[in-house]
């Protein structure tokens, strides 16, 4: 026991740790041997990020022991985390473009002589790490000027530049193509030689059975356990990272299904500029009055992108068609799609579904201004009226109508967008996330929202990133991922198992 | 008890107006007690005070309205510049009727600040930048149109001589006092847009999408917003108000100089500020810029009635400026 102990590189224990209220990991445990590949699995939510953050050093405020080849550390910071040897890469590219490869690698870690920069150690240390990784570029040029694959490779070159014995991969392969990936799975073999640690996280099913020596998983901010690859077959690993029973708390009603009211066809999404793939590659999809269709998937799906697609958040760049109880249009704006009957909750609602500064009334008749005013002007006591009949519909609680929306709970949030999208009598609702940040009950009285309103003919777009909601509340589940649909599951035929399997790649044999 | 206290301070204190009232009354004041010998107790001398901030007051109206979508316009003292110019031009040589000089002027200011604005909106470049532009190119058009001469009512004659031309009737309409002396035009002119602005901003629906874009433009352009058209829309009333400014500007000064209006754009985001628009966007209004320019016009006004040297009174101003936005700084 003591001697396994010793060996270890990393051994965190119990670890805990709360925002505010909410518990998002409990007595979590995770270890490390040297020269393995670690697998670090579980649904979006599953606290393996925040975990990860703790390690980094970028969360300090937790309860646990985390031990460093034998000895206890407590990291204050980024810097110390990465001076006792941790490196996580990110994402997202953290890399600045403007600077060029050498300073971007020693960025935060210049050589200098009296604060007078030693350049050309810097620019020959560095051609040294990316020559090691087969990357032969000059490391005088800006980052800017590399493909999105090319940079990433920087960064991984950057985080492995400085004695890194643990290193974090947060799905490191989400913007590379497949030949880079191929030279990505190159240097972790190359890494693990060398006796470093690799924590790596995917959502891609093949990836892990490719390079994984042990799997950790991870489900609900709970430890469920560790097993060695070969001892967890897909289906017991699925099994792993859902494996909750499914509670009753969820009201849906039989619905009364209609005709088609959104028809999308064809949407494509053309790549974001850090990631040279389509977010979403020719979807079609159709939903009924009174009918909610999900669209499963995990991080990077483009499950969200496709309802933003369709609203017009990407403007006339999205490809396609979309049609409205029989009308036909081209994808354009959000106002026109606001005028067709479409409304989007989007899944952030502070940073784009409402306006903090201002009152409840104002932003609940933002969508549909013209409604209340004549010839320009405005008309408050319609405002007035509109804001009430609906906030009290949506049963909001606020001391005043007047009180700024920053001042609201999440849930009091979420339904003044809700608000804002019922004054605009909308035909079809493409809801993100609508349960997100929201306590218990909120959530219950936005599911019996989401009934009343099928059952006014409203038909209804979900995405939800909890396995249950989406079991209980669709009553069509579409699954996708990495922009394309891999399955779809009526109501009854779906299971937890089926939809992740399906979210992490694996298409339904036809 | 701590709690009852943090309430009645959330209330009271972070209340931009009350702290925008405080500010002038503070200042007001201090004229009291460096009344320099009663002058600050004579309305004249707060009736020259209005007159001389007026002008300045026009560019804050527009430039309230520009902060609050979140965005900033250097161009007001050149469009001020150029409409100073245009006016001089129209009225004393080519003898246009006052009501088409006007009408011509304030159509220049509008196009100049809608140029502005389809730039930021269009083609998406910062305002800052996009308004720079304009200040540069509007101070060179204002140069090119007046042949980097003043117009003045010294006009120059077929064989080469200066001849002095009587002063329009317009001008001296709007450099006069009415209301028994009591009150200068240019005052009510500038109470008139701070009104224009007023009713904009809090009765019509432009308004309300201005305060829209500058709390989120995201989600208000997601709510179905038009975002280019009201902020084209929002530099545009920046310019129209400039022109006013430039045509009150011409009057007062009897010429129209291509140099008039420079740095004022600095004055006018100093007025804006001290009255608590922030300049992030999104939370401001044309009232508190109405405390703020009486603000910044009282503190001029009592340093120059206690013959405090410019040298002084500028560093006091800047000093001065600091300490307000300090106690609007309201801490989240």
């Amino acid at each position: 026991m003591t001697d396994n102990t010793k060996s270890l590189l990393l051994k965190m224990s119990r670890i805990s740790k709360s925002f505010g209220p909410v518990e998002v990991l409990a007595d979590v445990n995770l270890d490390l041997y040297p020269g393995e590949v670690h697998i670090l699995a579980g649904e979006n939510g599953a606290g393996k990020s925040t975990l990860m953050k703790i390690l980094g050093g970028v969360h300090t405020d937790y309860s646990g022991k985390i031990k460093i080849e034998g000895k206890e550390t407590d990291f204050k910071s980024v810097q110390d985390a990465t001076e006792a040897g941790v490196s996580i890469i990110h994402q997202e590219l953290s890399l600045i473009g403007s600077l060029n490869v050498a300073e971007n690698i020693f960025l935060g870690k210049e050589k200098s002589s009296y604060q007078w920069l030693d350049k050309s150690h810097m620019v020959e240390y560095s051609k040294g790490i990316l020559k090691n990784f087969g990357l032969d570029i000059d490391p005088k040029r800006a980052v800017d000027e590399f493909p999105i694959g090319i940079q990433q490779m920087i960064e991984i070159a950057k985080a492995l530049a400085f004695n890194a014995k643990i290193i974090v991969m947060d799905e490191p392969t989400s913007a590379l193509t497949e030949p880079e990936v191929k030279k990505l799975f190159k240097i972790i073999d190359q890494l693990k030689e060398q006796g470093c640690s690799i924590v790596y996280i995917t959502h891609k099913m093949e990836e892990i059975y490719s390079i994984a020596d042990r799997i950790t998983v991870l489900r609900d901010g709970e430890y469920i356990g560790t097993e060695t690859a070969g001892n967890l077959p897909c289906e017991k690993l699925i099994q792993w990272m859902v494996g909750r029973e499914l509670s009753q708390q969820f009201p849906r009603h039989t619905p009364h299904i209609g005709n088609v009211r959104l028809q999308a066809n064809n949407i494509f999404v053309p790549a974001a500029s850090t990631n040279p793939a389509p977010r979403v590659g020719n979807v079609s999809f159709s939903v009924k009055a009174g009918e909610i269709l999900s669209i499963a998937g995990l991080q990077g799906s483009g499950n969200s992108e496709l309802l933003n697609g369709i609203f017009g958040t990407y403007g006339k760049d999205t490809k396609g068609s979309v049609e409205i109880d029989g009308e036909k249009y081209k994808i354009d704006s959000p106002s026109k799609s606001i005028q067709r009957g479409l409304a989007l909750l989007t899944n952030d609602r502070k940073s784009n579904g409402l306006v903090m500064d201002l009152s409840i009334i104002k932003n609940s008749t933002l969508a549909c201004l013209p409604c209340y005013s004549r010839c320009f002007w405005l008309r408050p006591a319609d405002e007035r009226k509109a804001a009430k009949e609906t906030t009290e519909s949506l049963k909001l609680k606020a001391e005043s109508l007047n009180q700024e929306v920053d001042s609201l709970s999440g849930g009091n949030q979420q339904k003044v967008v809700m608000a804002k999208w019922m004054q605009t009598n909308p035909k079809v609702l493409l809801l993100d996330e609508p349960t997100r940040g929201v306590d218990i009950g909120a959530k219950h009285e936005i599911y019996e929202l989401m009934n009343q309103w099928t059952k006014d003919g409203i038909a209804i777009v979900l995405i939800t990133s909890e396995m249950p909601e989406l079991l209980a509340m669709s009553d069509r589940i579409m699954v996708m991922h990495r922009g394309k649909v891999t399955a779809q599951f009526s109501r009854e035929e779906a299971t937890q198992e089926k939809v992740l399997s399906a979210a992490l790649g694996k298409r339904k044999p036809a | 008890m701590s709690k009852l206290l943090k309430i009645k301070n959330s209330s009271w204190m972070t209340s931009p107006t009350i702290r925008a009232l405080g500010a002038l009354i503070i200042v007001f004041v201090i004229g009291l007690i460096f009344n320099a010998d009663g002058a600050f107790l004579k309305w004249g001398t707060h009736r020259d005070m209005l007159r001389a901030v007026s002008v300045y007051g026009l560019l804050a109206c527009g430039m309230t309205l520009v902060i609050i979508t979140g965005g900033i316009d250097l161009s007001v003292g050149s469009i001020l510049g150029i409409s100073a110019v245009s006016f001089s031009l129209f009225c004393i040589h080519f003898s246009w009727p006052f009501y088409i000089a006007i009408i011509a002027c304030l159509l220049i200011g509008l196009a100049c600040g809608a140029a502005s604005g389809l730039i930021i909106s269009r083609f998406n470049i910062q305002p800052f930048i996009a308004t720079l532009a304009m200040m540069v190119f509007a101070r060179g058009l204002a140069k090119w149109m007046s042949g980097g001469q003043k117009i003045s009512t010294a006009v120059q004659q077929a064989d080469g001589t200066y001849k002095y031309v009587p002063v329009p009737d317009v001008f001296n309409f709007i450099n006069s006092k009415i209301l028994w002396n009591n009150i200068s035009v240019v005052t009510i002119i500038f109470l008139i847009c701070l009104l224009v602005s007023a009713v904009l901003l809090i009765k019509l629906r432009p308004g309300r999408y201005i305060y829209a874009i500058g709390g989120n433009e995201e989600a208000a352009r997601l709510s179905g917003v038009p975002v280019n058209a009201v902020k084209i829309l929002t530099y545009a009333m920046s310019g129209l108000f400039c022109a006013v400014a430039g045509i009150c500007q011409a009057s007062q000064e009897l010429q129209g100089d291509p140099e008039a209006g420079f740095t004022y754009e600095l004055s006018a985001i100093a007025m804006v500020v001290i009255g608590g628009t922030s300049l992030r966007g999104g939370r401001g209004g044309i009232w508190l810029t109405l405390l703020g320019v009486l603000t910044i016009g009282y503190l001029e006004k009592i340093l120059s009635i206690n013959a405090v040297g410019e040298d002084k009174r500028l560093m006091l101003t800047g000093a001065i400026i600091v300490a307000a936005v300090l106690l609007q700084k309201t801490k989240k």
